[in-house]
């Protein structure tokens, strides 16, 4: 499809018309007050939530990590008991694992999709709301076991038959079963969405070959997340019953048996290890090239990387069960599918070292962020290649080796990226530029905290230091390094605090951005900062990977057309394209703000404090509610076509 | 910066490595028996070559970023260009890496191979049964009058292969000797086996290493390899019962042991029979308590007797309630069971 066909549909209107923009402002802007907290469904506000809301658990369990780093700087310290610092690290665990990383870059990717795709919501708004109530209260739920002295503690990895209630009869773990369940759900939603948006809301002539890599990396985390969560959330609910109803699934003594948890568990793990890096890999994508003034070198390698890694990902979880006994033959397969993950992460990382190597570098606080990154993603790669390997990761299993490497996996390829990310979005978001003075200082504190904190790690893994102890003896050579690594990691807190009050000050006194400050070439660039409401005026048609730089890089006669399209301003309305050409299908009616998915989630939240209460009534209620508020919400609506027009007689 | 950080790094780790062997008694970057050392050399294989890909890449991160670079200012204003030849990095970054990782499968596959199982048929067995937070040995001989028990210390003779059978009890734990061998969980409802051979003498300590409780972080075990003739004398020793106490106080203790902890704890060729903790037939054969919490002298001795919970929170021996003497009096007990 090209855009003089497209010329010739109808309903194409110049988009210069202001009556026209203040119509749509009208459909689309959610109304100020509490009403509006509640109720909207717009992605960006969402999309922003999710950002603002995973950073407040980022500082919750980075201060929890440090709390736990005092206590490791010296052998044999007693600033907390064991059961303290094993609440600690479990919460640390499960709060950077399921509460960060994964919410920040849906965060990302809800603000982005439809701005990167050119429509004016996703697919489905009320369950976007739904997604971000339900994580925010399954987040709240778990943490409100921290002042009862109830946290999980037995690991995010929660290992039966420690985990079950013979070894654990607290509620600890019951917070950490249910609340995995619930945030099951807002992954599980959140990814259904993500999918039907992509193969559904694309602007017209946004062929899948001209998606935006963080695109790819977020459709392949979404479909990764639906085939995984599933695992996790039935071995939550099997150790809940064993534990509530005295099933036996794990249970030993009645032949149960406990490696079905950690199959269960590493059958999900692993494949969400690459669901929360691989759209943060997608945000160097398509940041980098825009400071090195030139295209992604091999987009296509790079896109089909993204999903080889996902699909090779499913076959290697047995690599955290390698010292369970297993079969030899087992652990040269998975040993092997281990070694193999690494060579679509090669074809990345030479992509990207490429187009930094012919483009024209401009090194801003965003580029650093983005480009230190490389480097980060091979230390963590490397390391974890010495882990695939069977023999050796017998030694490297469980000693702080592993910490460093999951460290550098998680914050060099998650955090990095999302700071750079921000860095580089921040101005479509708010209108205004993160200052780069401060950038720079807040970048070298971070890097450099990062890699003393981090880096040693690897050393006293190597001199046999376990993970997961609350503290060690003397004499064994680790004092130092643990001295190091606590010193690190405070500078590392620092350079985060760098990044706050950056965030902050920039807020309301950075420089105004306009609309496209970094003269970058996706959509999302192509509207003002911060982004209206309906996102576009006219529904864009593209021609190319990069609408906004098609004059100058005059790679094909066609040009995208961003000021002539659908108008679409008959109520809440978006486009719908076919599957793969994105061809111009239906117009789709989208719902308004609506307060069903906040109070679906309330209801969802009621019976989960139900079970944790053992409370019938209170789960009862719960389940009614929810029943309920699922009525409430698919009532057939005539603003959205549901119902027929009534007949005019 | 980023490249030299990487080289610095990339020596810095060989040399803190290497230092580290003389006094970190739990690396595995040295060891000492066939089970490890193919592993071992593996491993600095491995270090070493990924040490190179990481300067490597930081080099070309380094150079990239700054041959070209143009100054901050209006993004705008700098040319969008559209410059080929990219694409040659990913076929040769790619095609390297390949040729790197497949021989490293290789290497992998070999050294696996290698360390499976025991070259020579093992000279005999040692069943290891896992408790929060101690480790249990059974001795297993043809002979079953030269079979006994043991706990948290393990004699092995010089360079005889050892058959471990690890079963687990309560929760997971993991067994490591990381101058000897890499570890196998000890599992519940499964039994594990391991082998592990010291080609020289020592003391070898390891730990637990998969999250068990409160006091996974005092779970260690050690291996003692000795010659055959200290070992052979050391089982022997080891089958003995406990002599009568001969002496005022010592025969006190027992007595107060029979009564206040003979429920847990056995005492070969006494009343003392519980098998909840250790056996503490040759409890002054042993160098540490706990499981490697305190050293096994008189003091710590005492204070553990009294107070197991203020040593070592949370572990299953209850503190109990004796008064001064009663402590002295069991303490002087326990020193005669060597």
């Amino acid at each position: 499809m090209n855009s003089s066909e497209l010329g010739q549909a109808p309903r194409i209107m110049s988009a210069s018309e202001s009556v026209i923009d203040l119509k749509l402002k009208a459909i689309w802007e959610t109304r100020p007050g509490i009403r509006g907290v509640l109720c909207s469904v717009d992605h960006k506000r969402i999309g922003i939530r999710y950002i603002v809301t995973a950073f407040v658990f980022l500082f919750m369990g980075g201060i929890e990590a440090l709390i736990m780093r005092l206590q490791l700087s010296h052998s044999d310290l007693k600033i907390l008991s064991p059961e303290a610092y094993d609440q600690l690290f479990t919460m640390h665990g499960f709060t950077m694992i399921f509460l960060y990383a994964g919410p920040v870059l849906s965060g990302f990717s809800n603000y982005l999709w439809p701005l990167l795709l050119g429509s004016r919501d996703m697919a489905f708004p009320r369950l976007n709301a739904l997604s971000y109530w339900i994580f925010l209260l399954a987040g709240i739920f778990l943490y409100a076991s921290f002042p009862l002295g109830l946290a999980p503690n037995a690991g995010w990895f929660n290992y039966p038959p420690y985990s079950s209630i013979s070894y654990n009869p607290g509620p600890n773990i019951d917070f950490y079963l249910l609340g995995l369940i619930f945030l099951g759900i807002s992954t599980t939603v959140g990814s259904a969405n993500f999918l039907v948006s992509l193969l559904r809301t694309r602007a017209p002539g946004m062929s899948i070959n001209r998606l935006p890599i963080l695109v790819w990396g977020t459709l392949t985390a979404s479909i990764g997340n639906l085939l995984a969560v599933p695992a996790v959330s039935l071995a939550c609910v099997l150790l809940f019953m064993d534990r509530q109803f005295g099933t036996h699934f794990f249970d030993v003594e009645q032949h149960g048996q406990p490696l079905l948890w950690q199959h269960l568990f590493w059958m999900f793990g692993h494949p969400w290890v690459y669901a929360i890096v691989l759209p943060a890999l997608g945000i160097v994508s398509d940041a980098l090239p825009t400071f090195c003034r030139r295209p992604l070198v091999g987009y296509t390698p790079v896109a089909l990387a993204t999903v080889a890694t996902m699909i090779v990902g499913f076959g290697v979880w047995l690599h955290h069960m390698f010292a369970t006994g297993m079969p030899m033959l087992s652990l040269a397969f998975f040993s092997a599918a281990s070694l193999v993950i690494t060579i679509p992460s090669a074809v990345s990382t030479f992509a990207w070292i490429a187009t930094i190597w012919t483009g024209k570098p401009v090194l801003t606080t965003a580029f650093l962020f983005l480009s230190s990154f490389i480097v980060l993603f091979v230390i963590g790669g490397v390391s974890g290649v010495m882990t695939g390997a069977v023999p050796l990761d017998w030694q490297l299993t469980d000693t702080y080796f592993v910490v460093a490497h999951l460290h550098y996996v998680l914050i060099g390829i998650n955090v990095f990226p999302v700071i750079g990310g921000i860095y580089y979005w921040f101005p479509k978001m708010t209108g205004r530029l993160m200052g780069e003075r401060l950038g720079r200082w807040n970048f070298w504190t971070m890097f450099i905290g990062f890699n003393l904190g981090f880096f040693p790690m690897h050393i006293v893994g190597l001199m046999g230091m376990p993970r997961r102890i609350y503290t060690y003896a003397p004499g064994l050579g680790w004092d130092t390094i643990n001295l190091i690594t606590t010193v690190g990691s405070f500078v590392f807190a620092v350079g985060i605090g760098l990044f706050l009050v950056n965030l902050l000050v920039s807020l309301r006194r950075g420089r105004p951005a306009g609309a496209n400050p970094w003269d970058a070439p996706t959509l999302e660039w192509s509207v003002p900062s911060p982004a209206p409401a309906y996102n576009f005026v006219v529904i864009p048609v593209v021609a190319s990977r990069h609408p906004l730089w098609e004059d100058r890089l005059n790679e094909s006669p066609e040009r995208s057309s961003l000021s002539r399209g659908y108008r679409l301003v008959q109520g809440r309305e978006t486009l719908a394209t076919t599957v793969l050409d994105a061809q111009p299908d239906l117009i789709l009616k989208m719902p308004g703000d609506s307060y069903a998915p906040v109070v679906l989630a309330l209801a969802l939240s009621m019976l989960f404090v139900g079970l944790i209460l053992h409370s019938l009534w209170c789960t009862g209620i719960g389940v009614a509610a929810t029943a309920l508020a699922v009525l409430v919400w698919l009532w057939p609506q005539r603003r959205l076509g549901q119902r027929a027009e009534p007949a005019h007689v | 910066m980023m490249p030299m950080r990487g080289c610095r790094i990339t020596g810095l780790a060989c040399i803190v490595a290497l230092s580290a062997c003389s006094y970190a008694p739990m690396t595995y970057m040295r060891t000492y028996g066939p089970a490890a050392d193919p592993v071992t050399s593996l491993g600095w294989g491995l270090t070493i070559i990924c040490s190179l890909v990481v300067a490597l890449i930081g080099v070309l991160v380094l150079i990239a970023t700054l041959r070209a670079r143009v100054a901050r200012g209006l993004l705008s204003t700098i040319p969008i260009a559209h410059p080929g030849g990219g694409l040659r990095w990913i076929y040769i970054g790619t095609g390297l890496s390949t040729l790197v990782l497949f021989a490293l499968v290789v290497w992998t596959m070999f050294t696996l191979a290698a360390v499976a199982s025991a070259p020579e048929r093992p000279a005999f067995t040692i069943e290891i049964r896992a408790h929060q937070w101690w480790w249990e040995a059974r001795y297993i001989d043809d002979a079953s009058d030269r079979t006994f028990l043991t706990a948290n210390e393990l004699h092995i003779p010089i360079g005889k292969p050892v058959q471990l059978r690890l079963i687990g009890d309560d929760v997971i734990h993991s067994f490591w000797i990381p101058a000897l061998a890499g570890k196998t969980d000890v599992i519940p409802g499964q039994t594990n086996s391991a082998w592990l051979e010291a080609t020289q003498g020592g003391t070898f300590r390891g730990q637990c290493t998969e999250y068990c409780g409160a006091q996974h972080a005092h779970m260690a075990e050690f291996v003692i390899a000795e010659s055959e003739a200290d070992f052979d004398s050391w089982w022997t020793r080891q089958l003995a019962d406990a002599p009568v106490p001969t002496s005022k106080l010592p025969a006190l203790g027992e007595s107060i042991f029979l009564a206040r902890c003979a429920a847990c704890h056995t005492v070969r060729g006494t009343g003392a029979g519980g098998i909840v903790g250790p056996d503490l037939t040759h409890l002054m054969s042993r160098r540490t308590l706990g499981a490697g919490t305190v050293p096994n002298d008189p003091e710590s001795l005492a204070h553990w007797i009294v107070n197991a919970q203020a040593v070592k929170p949370g572990c299953r021996m209850p503190a109990l309630d004796l008064s001064h003497e009663e402590v002295a009096a069991v303490t002087s007990y326990a020193q005669t069971l060597l």
